[in-house]
């Protein structure tokens, strides 16, 4: 009804995915921060598959307000 | 106790961006919520694959999500039957052989479908009872998210209530149905996003799934039980002794497999409603069918890191802990919390914790949604004011009662969570009681959807005696070990169980056996008194078959069935 979802979950996604990756590169020598997920940089590996996940989302929905409007 | 943890500015902020979201989606629906059927019914306007992901948010609660992990630590991957015999063949048989049903009569809701096919006490009885319990449930899940809030992040209890409760209202008055299904649809990619870290982390921890199994082994032998019996789903169950649930194979199919999860897949509005809101008839039953895909993996998200949490708690040195209730006998409730905690930094730590704000809340929505539909259709406008014709001028004022229901649904909640702050046993009494009513109600729609000669009176007297059986057994037993009458037994010890589960099955059992065997009984001796015209498109035999042979070979129903039952089928071997 009125609105497509798939736009408002890329979207959402696509700026929480950034938010993460740059907290995640900025923080990637702080040993103390990733000492709980066993050294790795849980943020930066989270925010790209957000970021990648959320383009997806908003290239699908891209995709499928073209079809409608032909 | 070892759960409390502050969070970090970064944590706060991926909390808001999703909060802003859901906010925005209730806003941007709003101009289209012109009438009553945009308001409680979506238009009917859902594609399958919002509807079917819809439709397993609803299901995956928060309470769902902490309890399911915590029986990960209990009983291992027995818990998996939750998740495959409880709930696969269920589901689709509610899409192969129930959906047309409800679908095609363009009944609103499961209390209609029972006013069309039988007559106005069986949907009165139905309809009460279920606007009782949705508001019960969504009070329960406020102040179950009060709580949490309050003994993890130090938020004020009355402050955390009014604002969930506030946000809930907000969207779902602004947006009614289809912000609930948006919404839920949201929910659960940020639950699978927000749990996936932890399910990483804890197997790379402890060496994988081989590893998991190498520690599990000592640890369930000192219980004593086989060593791979936390790692096995059905390999324990010849007997009920030899498996932690305390049920044997028969239990598992006749109680969880049959008559729990199709009483609650087949027959509960608040998961069935979003299938209805589907957009076309095979939408509809694509809905149940494509939910059915992520349910079978959830298992490996939420009840395989319960398992790790298992060892973790055994393991010197790991750190991990649980709040005890009594010295030795841990809250397992609290699994999930305690690995968040256990292995989230500040940034990823704010997700999963938003991942189960998301859930709560949108468990709250979907009971409001639910209410206020059947509130609106079934009660308000059978009993108090009827259509009067006029159709549009009826369909603003009952979206007008809908909007009103959604807020004295929202305000009722928030008296129930009250309620439960104070008489918490008293509100889990309520609610096992009320769970009761969806296995007479599967017996009385499944004997009205196929067979013709189930009559009206037949139909109410069985739901009403299946239901006063369930009460009456779980007054009459009790499990061992129960220490308040809440459990059963408030009228006399017959007969113990020796787990709540079993118990539960047995319940579960008994009050279908009734309800069928007395429908059928009085359906031969009462007249029936719907013709068969009547009952074209609500009953099996006269209504013509579904031909859905104008979509592709791939996108029908029968296909996706297939699919599904595969893939069961091939998890079940796996961890046989």
């Amino acid at each position: 009804m009125g609105i497509d979802i798939k736009f408002p979950i890329g979207l959402m996604f696509f700026i929480m995915g950034l938010i993460l990756t740059i907290f995640g590169l900025f923080t990637n020598s702080d040993a103390g921060l990733y000492h709980r997920s066993l050294g790795i940089n849980i943020n930066l590996w989270s925010g790209t598959g957000m970021l990648v996940f959320g383009s997806l989302m908003l290239w699908l929905a891209w995709k499928s307000r073209k079809t409608k409007s032909k | 106790m070892g759960t409390n943890f502050s969070l970090d500015w970064i944590d706060y902020l991926v909390m808001v961006i999703y909060f802003l979201f859901v906010l925005g989606i209730g806003w941007a629906l709003k101009r289209y919520m012109k009438d009553a059927n945009a308001f409680l019914e979506a238009g009917r306007s859902m594609p399958a694959w919002v509807a079917g992901l819809a439709f397993i948010s609803t299901n995956l609660g928060a309470l769902e999500v902490m309890g399911m992990t915590g029986s990960g630590a209990k009983y291992g991957m027995l818990t998996t039957h939750f998740y495959w015999v409880g709930a696969i063949p269920a589901m689709v048989f509610l899409a192969m052989f129930m959906m047309p049903f409800y679908y095609g009569s363009k009944a609103r809701s499961v209390p209609e479908y029972l006013k069309l096919r039988y007559d106005e006490k069986t949907r009165g009885l139905n309809a009460i009872l279920f606007a009782i319990m949705t508001i019960l449930a969504s009070g329960i899940s406020m102040y179950a998210l009060a709580i949490l809030m309050e003994k993890v992040l130090g938020w004020n209890f009355h402050l955390s209530l009014i604002l969930a409760a506030a946000i809930v209202l907000a969207y779902t008055y602004l947006g009614g149905l289809s912000s609930a299904i948006y919404n839920e649809v949201l929910q659960f990619f940020i639950i699978v996003i927000g749990l996936l870290p932890i399910v990483i982390l804890c197997l790379k921890d402890l060496g994988g799934w081989s590893g998991l199994k190498e520690h599990l082994a000592p640890i369930v032998s000192a219980k004593g039980f086989a060593a791979d019996t936390w790692t096995t789903t059905w390999k324990y169950t010849g007997t009920a002794k030899a498996n932690p649930m305390g049920v044997a194979w028969y239990g598992i199919f006749a109680g969880l497999g049959f008559v729990l999860s199709f009483g609650y897949w087949c027959t509960n509005f608040l998961i069935v409603q979003r299938a209805m809101s589907a957009k076309s008839s095979t939408a509809a039953r694509n809905t149940p069918l494509i939910g059915a895909i992520p349910k079978m993996f959830i298992p490996f998200l939420i009840i395989v890191p319960g398992i790790a949490a298992l060892v973790l708690l055994n393991k010197p040195g790991s750190g991990f802990s649980l709040p005890e209730i009594s010295p030795g006998h841990y809250n397992y409730d609290y699994t999930i919390i305690a690995l968040l905690k256990q292995y989230l930094p500040a940034g990823v730590l704010g997700l999963g914790i938003t991942a189960l704000l998301a859930s709560f809340m949108s468990g709250m929505a979907g009971n409001v949604s639910a209410f206020n539909t059947v509130w609106t259709y079934d009660i308000y406008q059978s009993y108090i004011r009827p259509v009067t014709g006029n159709h549009e001028a009826d369909e603003k004022h009952y979206l007008f009662v809908g909007r009103m229901a959604t807020i004295f649904g929202v305000i009722v909640s928030i008296a129930a969570a009250y309620l439960a702050s104070l008489f918490g046993n008293i509100m889990d009494f309520l609610q096992t009681i009320f769970s009761m009513i969806n296995a007479p109600l599967f017996a009385v729609i499944f004997l009205g959807m196929f067979w013709k000669r189930t009559t009206g009176h037949a139909a109410f007297t069985g739901l009403l005696a299946g239901f006063l059986v369930a009460l009456l057994h779980h007054g009459l037993t009790f499990p061992i070990g129960a220490d308040t009458l809440v459990k059963g037994g408030w009228i006399y010890h017959l007969h113990s169980y020796p787990v709540e589960m079993a118990q539960n099955f047995w319940t579960a059992i008994f009050a279908f056996s009734t309800s069928a065997l007395l429908t059928i009984g009085l359906s031969l001796v009462t007249r029936q008194k719907k013709s068969d015209g009547d009952l074209k498109g609500l009953v099996y035999s006269l209504t013509p078959k579904i031909k859905d042979k104008e979509v592709a070979w791939y996108q029908r129903s029968s296909t996706l069935a297939i699919v599904v039952l595969t893939i069961g089928v091939i998890l079940t071997v796996l961890f046989w």
